[in-house]
């Protein structure tokens, strides 16, 4: 643990700069056509839809620039807010749009790609994946691709509430989440959990596939971690209600 | 053949529209639909009138491509749907044309692509004609459903890289004319 990874696989998105050299082809008609509509496009001739979707799939930034991002993002929100409630409500918001473009992503390169593992462990790697229809498949793909994609490995747990009260509850547990690496929370503020970022991307997933939900980040440290943390996913009525209609009609 | 295709956002917003004609058999690439230029809203309510359909079948079946899912006979319209994971819907209107034209003289620079259907799904003789036109005239054959789902998937990967741009909030109206281009010339490869 001395020296933790300096390239640490963090959100493999499209990184803008750097791979801009990297192919230089470019279908001189597509120029041609921009050029003529007036549309301003970058020096290097390359609009976002001429840049390859799975180019960067497996680049990884560092987690000192991630680190000093995510730091900067908090500070942001951090701006006018009036509680901790305020504050991951923002971090939570910002993270939702995330939610809906990685669950795009997701799908894109499952598609295109099919050496790597399927998105569903029920499909072949011919088939597309399918789209989750039920709450545990969701899950498993929140707990599973979804966490991959992002921190290059899978969630720690996945447990459902055992309260009779609250069956729509599910919990994911991440026993040391990257976004909390470098965060100290001040003492008087110790009930915020900056991961309420990763909360709003999965929220965003869920929202996306048509499960309207709540997600949201709690503490809850053990000896051995420290930083364990719970996402607390609670659904709403309607999907409950779909749920058990799906369920009678034998639909995984 | 000719196409109404258009995007709608999870709250029925419509995000894009396009109407283009077949391009495969000697088409021009120009709709002509069977409604007169000053009814073309007509397109747009049939689509959305297939709506509901779609919302019940997104449950009831797992994958992205719907395939054919509703025709509206009065027009002779054909509706195809396809369900992005992040719940945009991309509706396929197609409507054949009026007369069961002959006028199909196959030229030999669009075979490219007809050979290449044909090879795989028809083994015609004459190749390009034979395949081509079965796209065309048959809406609801399998030659026709993977062609449109070609097209899909080509659309698709051009709306992820959409959504994948920071300037876009989803729900907005897609402008770039870079994708219009693009849907374009997806129509003009598959259909």
């Amino acid at each position: 643990m001395a020296h933790p990874p300096r390239h640490s696989a963090m959100l493999s998105l499209s990184n803008s700069g750097s791979s801009a050299n990297s192919d230089k082809q470019q279908p001189p008609q597509q120029i041609q056509h921009i050029a003529n509509t007036g549309l301003r496009v970058p020096s290097n001739r390359k609009t976002i839809y001429d840049r390859h979707l799975n180019r960067s799939r497996n680049a990884e930034i560092s987690r000192s620039s991630f680190a000093f991002l995510f730091g900067e993002m908090v500070t942001y929100a951090q701006r006018r807010v009036t509680g901790i409630q305020d504050l991951e409500k923002r971090l939570n918001e910002q993270g939702y749009p995330m939610g809906l473009r990685l669950l795009d992503l997701l799908y894109y390169r499952t598609i295109t790609s099919s050496t790597s593992s399927s998105l569903a462990s029920s499909s072949t790697s011919t088939a597309p994946p399918n789209r989750p229809l039920r709450i545990l498949p969701l899950l498993h793909l929140i707990h599973g691709p979804l966490w991959r994609l992002l921190f290059n490995r899978p969630a720690d747990a996945l447990e459902h509430s055992v309260s009779p009260d609250t069956p729509n509850e599910y919990m994911i547990t991440d026993n040391d989440p990257l976004v909390n690496a470098y965060v100290s929370v001040p003492k008087e503020m110790h009930m915020l959990n900056c991961a309420a970022f990763v909360a709003g991307i999965i929220e965003g997933v869920c929202d996306g596939c048509g499960f309207e939900a709540k997600v949201t980040a709690h503490n809850q440290p053990t000896e051995l971690w420290p930083g364990r943390t719970i996402f607390l996913v609670r659904f709403g009525e309607s999907v409950m209600e779909r749920e058990k209609v799906l369920e009678r009609a034998g639909i995984k | 053949m000719s196409y109404y295709f258009t995007i709608l956002s999870p709250t029925d917003v419509p995000l894009f529209n396009i109407a283009f004609g077949t391009s495969k058999s000697g088409g021009d690439g120009i709709a002509r639909f069977r409604f007169p230029d000053t009814a073309q809203y007509m397109n747009q309510f049939i689509i959305h009138s297939s709506l509901d359909i779609v919302e019940e079948a997104q449950w009831m079946n797992g994958n992205m491509y719907l395939k054919h899912i509703d025709t509206y006979p009065p027009a002779a319209a054909y509706i195809t749907a396809f369900l992005a994971p992040s719940g945009a819907r991309f509706l396929l209107l197609h409507q054949p044309p009026q007369l069961p034209s002959t006028t199909a003289p196959g030229n030999g620079s669009s075979s490219l692509l007809g050979s290449s259907f044909s090879s795989s799904a028809l083994s015609g003789g004459s190749s390009s004609r034979a395949s081509s036109s079965s796209i065309g005239a048959n809406p609801t054959s399998p030659q026709t459903e993977e062609a449109v789902r070609q097209f899909m998937n080509e659309v698709y990967e051009n709306y992820v890289k959409t959504m994948m741009s920071p300037f876009y909030r989803q729900g907005l109206e897609i402008k770039s004319p870079v994708f219009r281009s693009r849907v374009t010339a997806a129509g003009r490869k598959w259909l």
